[in-house]
Order: C-alpha cells, then structure tokens, then sequence
C-alpha cells in the first residue's frame, strides 16, 4: 500500500519558520483534515505538498520516493484547490473548463464515456452548474465561481487532492455535492488534505494541528 | 503536452479577442506615434525617409513593451499560474505558448500595420520588403525576450516600471539589426546579413527565453 509521508518539515516564509517539525502520513483512499488558527501554515503546507514551495527541511516521501527526485511526476499526480479560482471572467463556465481540462492533461473526455466535451459536461454536472455552462464566468456569484475551481477536481482522475478552504462561500447544497465527490475520490483510492474552518464530512479522516509544530520561543509574539 | 501549450495559446488569443482593447492598444499606439512624428518634423520628404527605419523600429518596441506587463500579470492575480506550474506540461513549453499568442496579438498586428507607416514617410518598394522581413524576425524576439523582464517582475510593486529598465538593454541588439536592415535596403546595400542576424537572434531566443522565464515564474508562485 502506497503512503504520501512528510517527514521532519520545515517551512520558512520570508524570515519566519511558520513550522517545524512537521510529519504526517496519509495512506491509499486517506483523508486528512489540517486544522489551526489563521496564519498557522495549513495554506503553506498545502503549497509545499504541491511543490509549489520547497521545504527548508526535511521531505515530502511517496510511495517510499523522495518527492524531490521526480517532480514532474508528483505534479502528474495531484489537484490543487487554492484560495484563487484561476476562472477567467470573459469564458464561460464551460470554456474555462475545458481550457483546464486540456492543460492539466488527460484530454477533455478523461476516464468518461462519450469523448471530448463529456468531461466538462460531466464535471459541470456533478458540481451543479449545467444549467450555467454557457454563463460568462463574470456574470457568476463567488460561490458558483469555487464552485467552477472544484469542477476541475473531477476533469482529470489524480491519487491527490490538495484542497485549501474549498467550502469557502458555498451553499449546504454544493457542499454536499463536493462531499460525495471526496467519497468517491476516496472509494477510487484517492487520498485527500484539506484545510478548512468549516465542519466537512470525510469518515475517517485523521486531523493534523498546526499548533503543535509552531516554531518555539519568539515566533509567538508576532502579530501575524 | 503540446496540445496542453497549444490549448492555452488558444485560450490567451480567445481571451485577448474578447477583450479587444487590449491588443487594439497596442497597434493604436504604433500608428498613432510613429504618425506623430512627420507632423513634428515637418513632411521634407529626404528627412522623413532618414529617420524612417529607427522611428518605426522604436515605436513598434516601445508598442510591444507596452503590452509586456500584462503577460503573466492576469494568470498570477488570479491563481492560474500557479495551476499552469503544477501542470504536467513543463512551463518552458507554457510559456513559449504564452510567447506564441502575445506575439500574435501585439507583434504581428504591429507588423500588419508597418505599410501604413511606410508609405506616410514615402519608403520605397526596394525598402519595404526588407523592413518587414525584419519585423516579422525581430518582434518574435520581443515578445520572448519580454517575457523574462514580465515573469521577473511579477508579484514585485511597480512592476511596470521594472520591465522596460530589465528589458530595454536586451532589446538594443534588435533595434539595432532591425534599423541596419532597412537602413541597408535604403542605400542600396543587401539587407540580408542583418536579416540573418535578427533570425540568429530569435532561434536562440527561443529555446532560452521561455526556460528563463520559466525559471522567473517559479520564483513567483512560490
């Protein structure tokens, strides 16, 4: 059974350890749930599972493979949820999708019946935005728009979601569409992090706590 | 991977279509400038045919760096860069693609309207093919070259007044073969040496410039 290990973490931004320390396991179909006050570094932790930051210690491990050693392979095998949506006003919720869906590989019609375009369509489905495909991304409200960045979650199939508030602005209904989309991910072995202040449903799920691996001594009387 | 690069190429020209002012600016400025200056001068037509190859040349590159912050500026605000990085297709190859669709809608709009600009400072015939030839090699190089001076400036405040002071001295060898080209054609001389040159110039911008800029945007979504 494949593992995605962090082992002895450090994060640095800027001149500030954020933390220290840090190790977490999360196994084949596994959920984990960061948890911690604002500015505690679950959004950091989320950037530097994705690669997007290189730790200034320790390191990440898949499958017993330093991460490290083949990057390209673990962007291959991952989707990030930031905080931006990375939705272009000027296309529709369609054409945004479809644009994601060519570049993160994998082809519009990835692992779905009925060819290119059935992806989108697919994926429109499931989030609940069909009826808004056609819609200028610009004329949709914030929560519709998260609602389009989550659609990209279900384009493409990857062993590893990386979710950084994904419930922001989003009404009981969607939440319950994401959350059925996090059962099947997981079903399909998929393994999930997702930091959130909201209560999400994911059985199982272990919870990290930021707090216990805040840099000691002076870091704690920063403000931010 | 190439349909990855080639589809966001699509994206940026659907993108810059929709938003018409932006590519429209660039061209506007070009005409609107470069047609200034016989209004200044005064229409002497020895004098005009003079300055001809260096004006259309700096106004067709201030044209272009004109456009160069917005590049990447849109895709960084809005967390796509960050998804186009963590993209299995290698961002070099995104970033010629984002090269690819800026050149189309600033640097070859910019060449298209070249013969307008030329006629009003009375270029000859033996003159005109070689100045666009030149263009159409020398505002490639623009384009990639920019995109180092875009993807470096990224996330830094005032960034729009960084790109022309990183850029502008890497620019000078374009300028300068490009005015020579026409320069050459004007006094009878081949322009061809200077042609090669501009297309030396581009074949090792681009290979280098996306792997640079790529390196830069990087840095930037960190």
């Amino acid at each position: 059974m494949t593992l995605f290990e962090g082992r002895d973490l450090t994060c640095v931004r800027g001149e500030r350890q954020v933390f220290t320390g840090l190790g977490f396991t999360v196994p084949q179909g596994g959920a984990l749930i960061l948890h911690g006050p604002n500015g505690s570094g679950k959004s950091s932790l989320l950037r530097l599972m994705a690669g997007l930051l290189d730790p200034a210690e320790g390191s990440l491990v898949w499958d017993a493979r330093p991460v490290s050693g083949d990057p390209e392979a673990h962007r291959a095998r991952l989707h990030y949820l930031g905080h931006l949506d990375a939705v272009k006003p000027v296309l529709s919720a369609a054409e945004n999708l479809t644009f994601w869906a060519s570049a993160q590989g994998g082809g519009p019609g990835d692992g779905q019946m009925g060819g290119p375009g059935a992806g989108v369509a697919a994926a429109l489905e499931r989030i609940g935005l069909t009826g808004l495909s056609d819609v200028p991304a610009r004329m949709l409200s914030a929560g519709q728009r998260r609602r389009l960045a989550i659609a990209r979650l279900f384009l493409a199939r990857r062993g590893l979601w990386l979710l950084d508030e994904p419930t922001v602005g989003l009404d009981e209904d969607s939440i319950g569409r994401l959350q059925a989309g996090l059962a099947d991910h997981r079903q399909e072995g998929g393994r999930v992090v997702v930091a959130t202040h909201t209560a999400i449903d994911l059985p199982g799920a272990e919870r990290l706590d930021l707090m216990a691996f805040q840099p000691p001594s002076d870091a704690g009387l920063e403000p931010w | 991977m190439v349909g990855a690069a080639l589809s966001l190429a699509g994206r940026d020209l659907r993108l810059a279509l929709r938003q018409r002012s932006d590519a429209g600016t660039v061209v506007l400025f070009f005409v609107l400038i470069a047609a200034l200056f016989p209004l200044a001068i005064g229409p002497a037509p020895d004098v005009l045919l003079r300055i001809a190859p260096g004006v259309i040349w700096v106004t067709a590159l201030l044209a272009v760096l004109l456009s160069l912050e917005r590049l990447f500026l849109a895709d960084f605000e809005d967390g796509s860069l960050e998804l186009l990085a963590l993209a299995p297709t290698p961002l070099s190859l995104l970033v010629l693609a984002k090269c690819l669709a800026h050149w189309l809608t600033t640097g070859l709009p910019v060449v298209l309207a070249a013969p307008v600009i030329a006629l009003l400072y009375g270029l000859g015939a033996d003159a005109f093919l070689p100045l666009i030839g030149a263009m159409l090699l020398g505002t490639p190089s623009l384009s990639l070259i920019g995109a180092i001076g875009a993807a470096l400036t990224l996330g830094a405040r005032r960034g729009g007044v960084l790109v022309p002071l990183l850029v502008l001295p890497l620019y000078v060898p374009v300028l300068i073969l490009g005015a020579l080209a026409v320069d050459a054609a004007l006094a009878g001389r081949p322009a061809t040496p200077h042609l090669l040159l501009l297309g030396a110039l581009l074949l090792a911008a681009l290979p280098l410039a996306p792997l640079a800029a790529a390196a830069a945007l990087r840095q930037a979504v960190e």
